[in-house]
């Protein structure tokens, strides 16, 4: 058992007293933080489940059918939901389902799945299908993977299953992995298939939300290397086959994609880097990283003139939002703990005080990397929820917070500004350009002039 | 009557693009239309998520919602347990004085005997002064449309009691906007009726800024007016579409008495004119002549625009009611509604717009348990050139340059889905600006380029 210590005074009242083990106070002890756990029932998580995880996941994989096996709600719900950039295809963008009725719960989905498979192949001829298990088939034990067999045999093309059925776990992680093993089950060489090694790496945990990944392969084609595809941001099936022969993995979003790439270390012995190109410092180190591994003198050149003219071109825009900003508090919450330490490390460039900071499905070791990151007094909290983050944006005097689509319209009624770091947004948040983006979300929200209106108000924030 | 199709002819099992929702989601909504309720969702986490950030994305309001999180281990040896708990955690935090219980597909297939585990629950508990009020919403048995109408009826059964004759009659609304909800109040307040409004929204989904925030929202129809709906002289309910054994107003009149008028929504001129005819005759009296003057502003509106909305060649799409209520805008201002669909399966929709369509220059196609794949065929097929409906329909502009008029749920690609109004003569004024100068927009900027390009190109056989 760990010791809990203490939490902070600021979560009593009508917040759980059960939900205290997951919040600590940076600089204060040694409680560790519990998490990865299950969701407190009644508790309004923030949390979605296994099949968000990974149609989050699967879903920018451009040119596939992404085909929910179940009633009408999860594909309903998944439509487009990612805002992820497409050069070319569009079918990704469309929600197929199954729509089970009450009949097929009753009497088994397995003939109607087979049936909107051999639908939609007579009709779209998609490169691949990822068939998504649901709950309800899930729970009635509708062998997808057998029916993925044998369409796959009878069209001659790649038929996924996806093993996602939502009540396997409330944390999106265990999605991740459910759509890996749908990835690694599409790039393996299928017997007779030799895929020729190259020169080139693979960006792996982008998806392209804000044109990212396209920034990214612009900055490494100026420094002389080619992208082969990333997962899943922008790729196209035939792409994604191709991603054995790339010479070295870079790895981004780590909850997603650590697993993938210690899969393709394994069985395609591509070694993987850590990078992350969320605020310029990031950048910068990432690019040398990437560069230190190619050894190429030719190489570390050119990325160190990046480097140094996007540096100097970006400095004075962020210099002026730093006056701006500088002293400001700001909180977080957001899904995973890379997203989190990269947005911690950006707000606090731009001279900004972070005081909470939370996430829906962090590791213990990566709670305490946050945590070494704030300021003493900070608050870390995992898998948080509605009255709680009313209470901590109230109490520690938050400006502006950055997270998600449900935390943006509390944190408005709170008079509080917010960052939109989520799947709902439009901008280019990465590299060099992206951290001007940022700031500027950053400053825009945090300087409104709607606020004073709003604290005019007896009672306002 | 129109011939409904119920898919299109090449795709049958497969659903390309959603229209609808999901059961649980009305209940939520028709919920968040009672006084001091939270409903809280039985089934795996992400349903309460996803049903969240759809009502966050429309309402721009929180909408907190709680979930017994149902995991491997619960699905096997049953959710018990973990909804007791979540029935727990609710009270401590919200302190609500009903508990509206959502079931999923999940805890459906599952068996869960809600009743049962509810009853033990309040004997476990003791006096806990929260009703908790279990509603049957599976995925797999009906939209959010069914799923509104599912919720509003338990409510009703479940607070309905042997009541005195009084003279506050019963107003219960489908599914609107919590603008739409404002403005049917407003129109009974000027009448002078007293009401009882079921479920009301109204302030819930659409919080003025106050300062003070609360967890659950001032507003929603108080359980003790709900309580008396028996002992109303009437119930006006606008269900026109709404299946006989999910509509409360039916429900009350078979266990009660209470005669029902199931009214078409009051949207445009004639839906509004038969809501306030019944007004007159409830009320005894005049109507207030500021609804004359309203009325007048419409009318010279329809006159104003008709010559443009002639041009208007739409597809409808959406909940049915809604759907019926714009099929019916629509037929009396001479736009087109060429194409009518809905994505419930059971909406009685064809019998409700027979007579608006009779007599129109093309019959329409009607859909029903339609998705996007069959209605946008069926739209390109007619040549429309206006979208009315939710934002599922953004593909008819970003695939096919067509408009779309947003109305009706969802809204999340636009800004104040809680705003949009539709009813009233005030409500149909806007409505049918925004339909109007929707399709001025599209006019004034492609006429130049299509005259330049239809009278100079050269005429076949004509030299």
């Amino acid at each position: 058992m760990d010791d809990h210590g203490t939490g902070p005074a600021a979560v009593t009242g009508a917040c759980l007293g059960e939900r205290q083990r997951s919040i600590v106070t940076a600089g204060q002890g040694k409680k560790s933080i519990h998490c990865t756990d299950d969701s407190l029932a009644g508790s309004v998580s923030q949390r979605a489940c296994v099949f968000c995880g990974a149609r989050v996941v699967l879903n920018p994989v451009t040119d596939a059918v992404h085909l929910v096996h179940g009633p009408i709600g999860c594909a309903s719900y998944t439509w487009d939901i990612r805002g992820s950039l497409s050069s070319g295809p569009e079918m990704y963008r469309n929600s197929f389902s199954t729509d089970m009725q009450e009949r097929d719960v009753i009497f088994g989905g397995e003939k109607k799945l087979a049936a909107c498979i051999d639908e939609i192949v007579e009709r779209y001829c998609p490169p691949a299908i990822f068939v998504y298990a649901t709950c309800v088939t899930g729970m009635i034990g509708d062998d997808i993977v057998a029916v993925c067999r044998d369409a796959s045999c009878r069209h001659g093309m790649d038929v996924i299953p996806v093993e996602s059925s939502g009540f396997i776990s409330g944390n999106k992680v265990v999605g991740y992995r459910a759509a890996a093993l749908a990835l690694m089950r599409l790039i393996r060489p299928k017997d007779g298939e030799h895929v020729e090694p190259t020169r080139k790496l693979n960006f792996l945990g982008e998806y392209n939300l804000g044109g990212e990944m396209w920034l990214v392969r612009r900055y490494l084609a100026e420094m002389g290397i080619e992208m082969n595809v990333a997962f899943t941001g922008d790729s196209t099936v035939a792409a994604l086959k191709q991603a054995p022969s790339s010479c070295l993995n870079l790895v981004q979003c780590t909850g997603s994609m650590h697993w993938v790439a210690q899969q393709l270390e394994m069985e395609f012995g591509t070694p993987f880097i850590d990078v992350n190109f969320f605020g310029a410092e990031n950048t910068a180190e990432s690019l040398r990283k990437i560069a230190m591994f190619y050894d190429d003198p030719a190489i570390t050149a050119r990325t160190e003139s990046l480097i140094a003219r996007e540096t100097v071109r970006i400095r004075p825009v962020l210099e002026r939002y730093r006056r701006k900003l500088a002293g400001k508090r700001a909180a977080i919450y957001v899904g995973g703990a890379f997203k989190a330490v990269a947005i911690i490390r950006q707000l606090r460039e731009l001279g900004m005080d972070v005081v909470l900071t939370g996430t829906q499905t962090g590791k213990k070791e990566e709670y305490s990397t946050i945590a070494g990151l704030l300021n003493e007094g900070a608050i870390v909290v995992d898998d948080t929820n509605p009255a709680e983050i009313e209470r901590f944006l109230t109490e520690m005097k938050v400006d502006v917070m950055a997270g998600g689509v449900k935390e943006r319209v509390l944190a408005y009624k709170l008079g509080v500004g917010f960052v939109d770091h989520n799947h709902d947004r439009k901008e280019c948040l990465a590299g060099f350009d992206g951290a001007v983006t940022f700031a500027r979300e950053v400053y825009v929200t945090t300087c409104s002039p709607v606020w004073k209106y709003l604290k005019s108000v007896p009672g306002g924030a | 009557m129109a011939p409904v199709s119920r898919a299109d002819d090449t795709v049958r099992q497969v659903n390309e693009n959603q229209c609808q929702q999901c059961m649980p989601l009305g209940g939520i909504i028709a919920f968040r239309g009672v006084e001091g309720a939270m409903a809280l969702v039985h089934g795996s986490q992400g349903c309460s998520t996803y049903m969240r950030l759809a009502c966050v994305n429309h309402f721009n309001e929180p909408v907190d919602i709680a979930s017994s999180s149902l995991n491997e281990k619960q699905t096997i040896h049953g959710g018990e347990a973990n909804l007791k708990l979540a029935f727990d955690n609710v009270r401590r935090v919200y302190e609500p004085t009903v508990i509206g219980v959502l079931t999923t597909c999940l805890a459906e297939t599952m068996g869960e005997d809600l009743d049962r585990i509810v009853r033990d629950y309040h004997k476990e508990r003791g006096g806990t002064g929260c009703k908790i009020i279990p509603v049957p919403t599976p995925s797999y048995s009906g939209s959010h449309t069914e799923g509104y109408w599912a919720a509003t009826r338990a409510i009703l059964s479940r607070y309905a009691r042997p009541a005195e004759p009084h003279r506050r009659i019963n107003v219960i609304v489908p599914h609107l906007s919590p603008a739409d909800l404002r403005e049917i109040r407003r129109i009974l307040d000027m009448v002078g009726v007293e009401y009882t409004l079921l479920p009301d929204y109204s302030m819930t989904l659409d919080r003025p800024y106050a300062g003070t925030y609360r967890k659950i929202p001032e507003g929603g129809t108080r359980p003790a007016d709900i309580a008396g709906m028996p002992g109303a002289p009437l119930t006006i309910e606008f269900s026109t579409t709404c299946p006989e054994n999910l509509s409360p107003g039916l429900w009350l009149e078979q266990e009660y008495g209470v005669p029902p008028e199931r009214l078409p929504l009051p949207c445009g001129l004639e839906g509004t004119d038969r809501f306030l005819a019944h007004l007159r005759k409830v009320s005894g009296h005049e109507l207030p002549h500021q609804l004359e003057t309203e009325r007048g502003w419409l009318l010279d509106a329809m006159a104003d625009a008709h010559k443009y909305n002639a041009e208007g060649r739409a597809v409808i799409y959406g909940e049915p009611e809604l759907v019926c209520a714009l099929t019916r805008v629509c037929a009396e201002n001479g736009i087109l509604p060429a194409v009518i669909a809905t994505g419930s399966q059971n909406s009685r929709i064809a019998a409700c717009i027979e007579p608006m369509i009779a007599g129109l220059d093309e019959e329409p196609v009607v859909l029903e348990g339609a998705d996007f794949a069959a209605i946008g065929r069926a739209a390109l097929h007619a040549g429309v050139n206006i979208a009315i409906g939710h934002s599922g329909g953004k593909f008819f502009t970003e695939r096919h340059g067509i408009p779309v008029v947003r109305t009706g749920f969802p809204v999340h690609d636009r800004i104040g889905g809680q705003r949009i109004l539709s009813t009233g003569y005030a409500g149909s004024i806007a409505l049918l600006d925004r339909i109007t100068n929707t399709l001025l927009e599209q006019k004034h900027g492609s006429y130049r380029r299509l005259r330049q390009e239809e009278m100079n190109t050269e005429v076949p056989g004509v030299t």
